[in-house]
C-alpha cells in the first residue's frame, strides 16, 4: 500500500508537468510562429501568449500577474500577419495563433484623483467632478472594443455622464482595470477609474447598508459572546471534539 | 498522430463521458453523505500531506527539527542573496515609521488602520514586489466569512474553523479572526464594496465547506478583486506613499535583534535602498509558486515564500509548516488554464464532482483536503478519471447542475469569471461539466503570530497568508480574506499603538543574516541555493541550455 501512494504522487507529477518547463521538444506536435516585439519565435501551439513568451526566454517581471485573468497586468495587443485589425489580450488567457505580431503594454500612465467618499453625496454631478474629460466621449466604442473582459464600456461611461450609478456599478463590475481602455481612448478617458469611483458610491449610498451585519457589530461590542467565546478557549480539545462533531448543520 | 477533433471545446473521445454526466444530472438531485471521521482518516492517506516523501527536517534556525515540505527547507536552508559586507547601511534611503512589505489585502488593509490609528501618511511605506494590489487576495473568488446572521455565531464560526483546522489552531488568534469579521464586512461595506444582496437588502450567504451555518459573504465570484480594489482606492485616495517592483530581500535588525526596516531591490536598475522603520509589517503572501511535490497551483506569480524566509533569518518562530492545502477543484483541461482556481462556491452553489461513469462519489463540501483526496483516490486507485490529451487526470465537477437548482441564468449571473474564462477556451459551462483536478492553494502555517499579529521578534508584525496559526493545518474556504483584513487591520493598530510608545532604533544592521549563515556552515549545508526567491523561472529549457550571461 505504502509503495502505491508514492506512486499515485509521481503520477500526479509526472502528469502535471508544464508544456513549458517540463515537455521535451520531440514530444510537441503542433507549433506555430510568432513574433515577439517583430522577432519570429516557434513555439507550442497549445500555449498561451504568457508561456509562449516564457518558453521563447522571456522571464517576466512586469507584464504578469495573477496568471488567470484577474489582475490586469499582462495587457497584449497584437495584429495578425495579413489583418488590418489591432487586437486586445490579457496574455495569459489567450492562447497563441500563427502569425501574431506582438507586444506587451507593461504600465498604463493615469491620474486617480483622491476623494473622500464620506464627503461626497451620491449626485449625478460627482463624476464631473473628479473626471471631466467624460464630457469628451465621442461615444467611438473602441474601450468597449479593447476589453478583454467584453464590458460594455462606453455604455457605462455614457451612464457616468447621465448620473446613473447603478449602471456604472454593475456595467463595470467585472472590471480587472487592466487599463487597455485608456490607452486607446481618443478622449484620454481613464474609464477604469470612473467606474472605481461609481462603484465605491453606489455600494456605498444606493445600497442600503446591511442590517444584520450592524446588529452583530453591535452584540460583539456589548459582549454577548463573550462567556461563550471564553469557554471555548478553556475547553479541552475532547470537548471541542464533541462539539464538532454534534453540531448541527442549518437546512439548505 | 491525427490532429484531435474538438466539439463543444472537448476533444471528442471526452464527449461520451460528458454525454453520461449530462444524462444522469436529474438522477443525482440527491448528494452523497458526508464521510465518517473513519471514513475521512483512511482517505486523507493519499493526501500529498500525508502520502510519504515530499518532506524533511529544517535543520537550523528557530524551527530546527521540525517538518516541513522539501521545497521549503530547500529555501530556508539556502544562502541569502546578498553578502551583508557588500551593503552600505550608513546611507539610509526611506526613514519612516512603519513599513509594510506586501500590498495585497493584508497589506493595504494594515496601511489605512495605521493611518486612522495616527501615524501620518507620510510616516507610512508599503512597498510591493510586483504592482500595488499584485496577489493571492485579487484571485479570490469564493468569499469571506462572517457570522452576522442570526442564527449564527462567532462561537459556531470558530467550531466551524478548529474543527477545520484538524483541532490545531491557535484559539486566541483564531477567536480574533471570528469576533472581527462582522465588523470587516461592515467596513469594507462602508467603503463602498458591492456584496451580493438580496431584494431585502440582506446578504445572499452561501455555504463553505466544512461550515455548519450559511456565511460566505461574495461579491460574484470576484469577492477578492472587489475587496482589493475599493481597499486600494481607498489607500491612493489617501495617497500613502508606495513602491512597486521594490522587493524586500533582507530584513534590517539592530543591536538589540530588534526588525528596523528592510533592504528593498528595484527589480528594473537592479539597484537596492535601505529602509529604516520603527515598526515593520511583513504582509507577503504565500508559496504556490514553489510547486510543492510537483502540483500546479492557483497562486499568483509572485508566491514565492519570501516573507517566511527573511523572519525566519531574523529569528522569528514559525508554526504548521507541515501542511499545505490543495484546493479541490483546479481546472484539468484545457492545458491553458490547469491548476486555476475553479472557486468552492461552485459547490456551495450546486456544482456536483463527478466520475467518468455519471456518478457523485464524494460530498461536494467535504473540508478541503478530505475533499481534494476523495478525488485523488477517484483518479488514481478507482481509476473513474478521465484523462487529458496531455496526460493529466480529472474528475468532472457538474457545473450545469447549479441552474437546474437554482434556475436558468443563476450560473452566468453569480460566476461572470469562471464563465468567461471557459468561454475563451470554447467550453460553455454552463451547458457542459468542467474537468477538475486538485491544484495547491494555500499556505496553511508560517510566521507564528498572536492576536495582535506580533511575532516572537520585537517590531515584526505579521498579516496574511504568510503568518501561522489562525488556521491551523487546514484552512476553511472565506478564512483567507477575512485573515487578511482582521490582521492587516490588527497589525496596522497595534504596529502603530507600538510606535507611539516610542521605539528607539539602534544601529541598522546584518547581524541576523551572518549569524545564520553560520548556522548553515555549522550545521554542514553546502549548496549554491539562494533565497528569497522573488519569482519563479518558467523560461523555456531549450533557451537556458543557450544562454549566455555577457551583459
Amino acid at each position: 500500500m505504502a509503495e502505491r501512494k508514492i506512486n499515485v504522487i509521481d503520477e500526479i507529477k509526472k502528469a502535471s508537468r508544464s508544456v513549458t518547463t517540463g515537455i521535451e521538444e520531440k514530444d510537441i506536435e503542433h507549433w506555430v510562429e510568432i513574433y515577439i516585439m517583430g522577432k519570429a519565435y516557434k513555439v507550442p501551439a497549445a500555449l498561451t501568449i504568457m508561456q509562449a513568451m516564457e518558453y521563447a526566454g522571456y522571464r517576466f517581471v512586469r507584464g504578469c500577474g495573477c496568471r488567470a485573468g484577474f489582475c490586469g497586468a499582462c495587457s497584449t495587443v497584437y495584429r495578425k500577419k495579413g489583418e488590418y485589425r489591432l487586437q486586445t489580450a490579457m496574455a495569459c488567457q489567450t492562447r497563441v495563433e500563427d502569425g501574431m505580431f506582438l507586444v506587451q503594454i507593461p504600465f498604463s500612465p493615469a491620474e486617480k484623483p483622491s476623494y473622500d467618499l464620506g464627503r461626497e453625496k451620491p449626485e449625478p454631478s460627482v463624476f464631473l467632478k473628479y473626471f471631466p474629460e467624460i464630457a469628451r466621449c465621442v461615444s467611438c466604442n473602441t474601450c468597449t472594443k479593447a476589453c478583454p473582459q467584453d464590458l460594455e464600456v462606453m455604455d457605462y461611461i455614457q451612464a457616468a455622464l447621465r448620473g446613473d450609478f447603478r449602471a456604472v456599478a454593475d456595467g463595470s463590475f467585472d472590471c480587472i482595470q487592466c487599463g487597455l481602455c485608456a490607452i486607446r481612448c481618443p478622449a484620454e478617458i481613464v474609464h477604469y477609474h470612473v467606474a472605481q469611483l461609481g462603484r465605491r458610491m453606489y455600494g456605498k449610498y444606493l445600497n442600503p447598508l446591511e442590517k444584520n451585519a450592524e446588529q452583530r457589530v453591535k452584540e460583539i461590542e456589548e459582549g454577548r459572546f463573550k462567556e461563550e467565546m471564553d469557554r471555548l478557549l478553556k475547553a479541552t480539545d475532547e470537548e471541542l471534539e464533541r462539539i464538532y462533531a454534534e453540531r448541527e448543520r442549518e437546512p439548505d | 498522430m491525427p490532429e484531435l477533433r474538438f466539439i463543444g471545446g472537448y476533444p471528442e473521445y471526452m464527449r461520451e463521458s460528458i454525454e453520461v454526466v449530462n444524462r444522469t444530472r436529474p438522477k443525482r438531485m440527491e448528494q452523497p453523505r458526508a464521510m465518517t471521521k473513519e471514513e475521512r482518516e483512511e482517505v486523507l492517506k493519499l493526501h500529498p500531506d500525508y502520502a510519504p516523501g515530499g518532506k524533511r527536517k529544517i535543520r537550523i534556525g528557530q524551527n530546527k527539527g521540525d517538518i516541513a515540505p522539501n521545497e521549503v527547507v530547500d529555501l530556508l536552508e539556502a544562502y541569502p542573496l546578498i553578502q551583508p559586507g557588500e551593503i552600505d547601511l550608513g546611507k539610509v534611503d526611506y526613514e519612516t515609521d512603519i513599513l509594510i512589505i506586501g500590498g495585497g489585502l493584508a497589506g493595504t488593509t494594515a496601511a489605512l488602520w495605521a493611518n486612522d490609528s495616527g501615524i501620518p501618511k507620510g510616516k507610512i511605506l508599503l512597498t510591493n514586489k510586483l504592482r500595488h494590489g499584485d496577489s493571492n487576495s485579487m484571485m479570490a473568488e469564493g468569499g469571506t466569512q462572517a457570522a452576522d446572521r442570526p442564527n449564527d455565531s462567532p462561537a459556531i464560526h470558530f467550531i466551524d474553523a478548529y474543527g477545520g483546522g484538524h483541532f490545531t489552531n491557535k484559539r486566541d488568534v483564531l477567536r480574533a479572526l471570528v469576533e472581527d469579521a462582522p465588523f470587516i464586512i461592515k467596513w469594507l461595506e462602508g467603503l463602498g464594496a458591492m456584496f451580493d444582496k438580496n431584494e431585502d437588502g440582506y446578504f445572499e450567504e452561501k455555504w463553505g465547506g466544512g461550515t455548519c451555518r450559511k456565511r460566505m459573504h461574495a461579491c460574484r465570484d470576484y469577492t477578492g478583486l472587489e475587496e482589493l480594489r475599493v481597499i486600494r482606492d481607498e489607500f491612493r485616495s489617501r495617497e500613502i506613499p508606495v513602491l512597486e517592483f521594490y522587493p524586500a530581500i533582507e530584513l534590517l535588525t539592530d543591536e538589540g535583534g530588534k526588525v528596523v526596516g528592510a533592504i528593498l531591490w528595484n527589480m528594473e536598475t537592479e539597484e537596492y535602498k535601505v529602509v529604516k522603520a520603527k515598526a515593520t509589517i511583513l504582509a507577503t503572501g504565500g508559496f504556490g509558486r514553489l510547486h510543492i511535490r510537483g502540483f500546479a497551483t492557483t497562486n499568483h506569480y509572485g508566491a514565492t515564500c519570501d516573507g517566511v524566509v527573511m523572519a525566519y533569518r531574523a529569528g522569528a518562530k514559525l508554526r504548521d509548516t507541515d501542511t499545505v492545502q490543495y484546493h479541490p477543484t483546479g481546472a484539468a483541461f484545457p492545458q491553458q488554464i490547469v491548476g486555476l482556481l475553479l472557486t468552492e462556491k461552485l459547490r456551495s452553489s450546486g456544482a456536483q464532482p463527478v466520475n467518468k461513469r455519471g456518478e457523485a462519489f464524494v460530498f461536494p463540501l467535504e473540508p478541503r483536503d478530505v475533499e481534494a483526496s476523495a478525488l485523488i483516490r477517484e483518479c488514481y486507485v478507482r481509476n473513474n478519471g478521465i484523462t487529458t490529451p496531455t496526460g493529466m487526470k480529472g474528475v468532472w465537477l457538474d457545473t450545469p447542475r447549479i441552474d437546474l437548482i437554482n434556475g436558468e441564468g443563476y450560473l452566468e449571473r453569480s460566476f461572470p469569471g469562471m464563465v468567461r474564462m471557459f468561454k475563451r477556451f470554447g467550453i460553455d459551462m454552463i451547458k457542459d461539466p468542467v474537468l477538475v483536478f486538485p491544484t495547491l492553494h494555500y499556505q496553511n502555517g508560517g510566521v507564528e503570530i498572536d492576536p495582535q499579529a506580533r511575532t516572537n521578534v520585537e517590531g515584526l508584525f505579521v498579516a496574511g497568508e504568510v503568518s501561522g496559526g489562525v488556521h491551523g493545518k487546514n484552512r476553511l474556504m472565506g478564512n483567507s480574506t477575512l485573515d487578511c483584513m482582521v490582521f492587516g487591520r490588527r497589525a496596522g493598530i497595534f504596529a502603530a499603538q507600538y510606535v507611539k510608545k516610542g521605539v528607539r532604533v539602534g544601529k541598522l544592521g546584518l547581524n541576523h543574516v551572518e549569524r545564520y549563515v553560520k548556522e548553515l556552515k555549522e550545521a554542514g549545508i553546502r549548496t549554491d541555493r539562494r533565497s528569497p526567491m522573488l519569482l519563479p523561472d518558467y523560461r523555456g529549457k531549450a533557451v537556458l541550455a543557450r544562454m549566455i550571461d555577457i551583459f
